[in-house]
């Protein structure tokens, strides 16, 4: 006999018990703590700080040991978190040129004021895998430097001397800010709202659309006019007071991009910009959003939009990877009222083929005659 | 870390804070005011994954009360894993009443079915919505489809009907079959099987869709014209099964195929799980029920 199929309930607390099981793993090795995470898996943590949109290492330590590693199970997990939050205001924007850099490079200029700063890289390692590091290996003490007296100017504002490069540009007065997680999206967006998007954007996706505007899909010859990592303060204007209050630092990540540009209808021959801001350090994730960046104001420099990255609505809208990684993961969920729709018509269809093919077979003669 | 732990824990009534939801409760009544319009709302980020039913969730959200019993339907049953978990959340966050029966829910939320047993007046009915755009098939640009709703421009809807009948000799959508609400829009009626479209026409409840992911709210009022997109010489039909639920021996419901072994055994029985329970209690009976299989 058959029964309705119950126990939803009961299999998914079981699910959910074997998932926590598999979670802490082997018993006799120690449970992973949330400073070791912060500590030794601080390039994860600040991932999922950045697509997550929330700056607190400690619940992005958290995230990740719930998620078990899953980065867009961390991310999704701050995100749902984040959404909870109370919103007290907006701060200044932060002044990256007042950055307290721990790495600083350019592509455009040999030596420049404030100097290159290699920083903690990946570049230049020799990507041999180290068994010193399965075990408890004690790095060297780093080199430490007096703290730089010169000042680090924006490479951005080193051109923009010549006048040969666009400005910063300025938002008209009051014009407060636009918020992508507090209004739906309308297309075509401006461009503060677009790089909120970009910004929490999946480091995969922008990294493969930055990549195809290299490879000509919607070409700007780029040239990495400046990334830096570093720490930045944090303000906010309070209405009683007459000074701003700063709240405490975030490390940044923030690449400017620098891009030929021979010139419009609207705009005059000139190099122009693209930008990206990432939380934490994530140098491939703002290179590649300065990439999108810059390919989505096509239509404000008069380009023609011949390319996916330079498809606003296409790119903002799968940009989200909590978004995307739902929808897709939704096939699993029970589709067969649905699948029985499509079933009884692919079954009628079918017999009505044969039905026309038998009819076909029964009178060769007359397709003969037609013939 | 217990501090953290402290603060996550405190959730507000039915976990949405009162400010999303007096936003979302304005995105809803300018829906009713328009049916069939999708409007615009700040989806937020819910505890679920998108494309899970997170509009749904956060309609429900906005418009439950300590009042309310809820009943929470996926594939027109309870008990599927995703309503189970979409029930368990609001007995968490709203400590509200749940119950399995139709007649005794104020909000139901659904996931593919409208229950079979007619709803009533003061009844919500919340459906999940995947991708709310009937047209985005057609069009997958959201720029395009708006100007094309704003202009009632659905030509292309009915030359992509009409091309289902010149090929295939009748209308190939078998589910999320459009409708046009009170003569005006074009709506999706969320992944339905176009068996429930008549059950949208002139309901005595009130019927509300969330769409999270895509960030869109619409609604059909009670009593509202709903019309299933047709021509006249092929008019709209729902399917048809050949034999009653196995287990209730229920005519006109809709059925699921269940498979019963590798030899091409199957039965139907009544996708709406209620309904059939509730038949069964009244003495009805299928030809694979309990007690015929002991014969």
């Amino acid at each position: 006999m058959y029964v309705a199929v119950k126990g939803g309930e009961a299999a998914i607390r079981n699910a959910h018990k074997l998932l926590a099981d598999r979670r802490r793993g082997d018993r006799s090795v120690p449970a992973l703590t949330l400073e070791q995470i912060t500590g030794q898996l601080a390039l994860a943590v600040d991932r999922v700080m950045a697509e997550g949109s929330l700056y607190d290492c400690g619940l992005a330590a958290l995230a990740v040991k719930q998620a078990r590693g899953d980065m867009i199970e961390a991310i999704f997990l701050l995100r749902a978190y984040r959404t909870t939050l109370p919103r007290f205001g907006y701060t200044r924007p932060i002044e990256t040129a007042a950055m307290l850099v721990e790495r600083r490079v350019s592509a455009t200029y040999k030596d420049l004021p404030g100097g290159q700063l290699l920083g903690p890289t990946f570049d230049y390692t020799h990507r041999l895998l180290d068994p010193e590091l399965a075990g408890d290996s004690d790095p060297a003490t780093p080199e430490t430097r007096e703290r730089e007296s010169e000042a680090m100017p924006r490479v951005s504002d080193i051109l923009a001397h010549e006048g040969l490069i666009e400005e910063d540009g300025s938002l008209p007065e009051n014009r407060e800010p636009g918020d992508i997680t507090r209004e739906a999206p309308e297309f075509p967006m401006d461009r503060d709202l677009r790089l909120q998007a970009l910004s929490r954007g999946d480091e995969g996706f922008l990294l493969a659309l930055g990549y195809s505007t290299q490879r000509g899909f919607g070409r700007n010859h780029p040239f990495a006019g400046e990334i830096r990592i570093g720490e930045v303060d944090v303000e906010i204007d309070v209405p009683e007071l007459d000074f701003p209050l700063t709240l405490g630092r975030i490390r940044v990540t923030e690449c400017q991009m620098v891009n030929q540009f021979k010139g419009s209808m609207k705009v005059p021959p000139q190099f122009t910009r693209g930008y990206g801001l990432v939380f934490g350090q994530s140098e491939r994730k703002a290179m590649a959003m300065a990439l999108c960046d810059r390919a989505l104001r096509a239509s404000e420099l008069g380009e023609d939009i011949t390319a996916p990255a330079q498809d606003e609505e296409f790119v903002i809208s799968h940009a989200d990877n909590v978004q995307a990684t739902g929808f897709v993961e939704h096939l699993k969920l029970p589709h067969y009222v649905d699948f029985q729709a499509e079933l009884g018509l692919v079954r009628q269809m079918r017999r009505e083929y044969e039905e026309r093919r038998q009819a076909d077979a029964e009178k060769p003669q007359r397709r003969e005659a037609a013939e | 870390m217990n501090a953290h732990a402290e603060a996550i824990a405190q959730y507000n009534f039915a976990y949405l804070d009162e400010q999303t939801k007096r936003m979302i409760r304005r995105a809803i009544l300018k829906a009713i005011a328009i049916p069939g319009y999708q409007v615009p709302f700040a989806s937020r980020e819910m505890p679920m994954p998108y494309g899970w039913g997170t509009g749904g969730v956060q309609v429900t959200a906005s418009v439950i009360g300590p009042q309310d019993v809820l009943k929470v339907i996926d594939q027109g049953a309870d008990d599927t894993t995703n309503a189970v978990s979409i029930r368990a959340f609001f007995q968490k966050v709203a400590q509200v009443s749940v119950t399995t029966h139709t007649g005794e829910a104020t909000i139901i939320q659904t996931r593919h079915r409208i229950p079979e047993e007619p709803l009533k007046e003061g009844q919500v009915l919340v459906y999940q919505v995947p991708i709310p755009e009937p047209l985005r098939f057609l069009e997958p640009r959201e720029t395009e489809t708006r100007k094309m709703h704003a202009l009632e421009e659905y030509g292309l809807m009915h030359v992509k009907l009409y091309e289902d009948i010149a090929q295939h000799g009748h209308i190939a959508t078998t589910f999320a079959y459009p409708v046009k609400v009170e003569g005006r829009y074009v709506m999706d009626p969320s992944p339905t099987p176009k068996f429930d479209n008549p059950k949208m026409h002139m309901s005595k409840a009130l019927q509300l869709f969330g769409a999270g992911r895509e960030k869109r709210i619409y609604a059909i009022p009670p009593y509202t014209h709903v019309e299933s997109l047709d021509f006249d010489d092929h008019p709209f039909e729902v399917q048809r099964f050949e034999e009653p639920c196995a287990l209730c021996g229920a005519h006109g419901v809709y059925l699921d195929e269940v498979v019963l072994d590798d030899r091409g055994g199957r039965m139907f029985v009544c996708s709406d799980t209620d309904h059939c329970e509730e038949r069964r209690a009244e003495g009805h009976r299928g030809h694979l029920s309990g007690e015929e299989a002991a014969t």
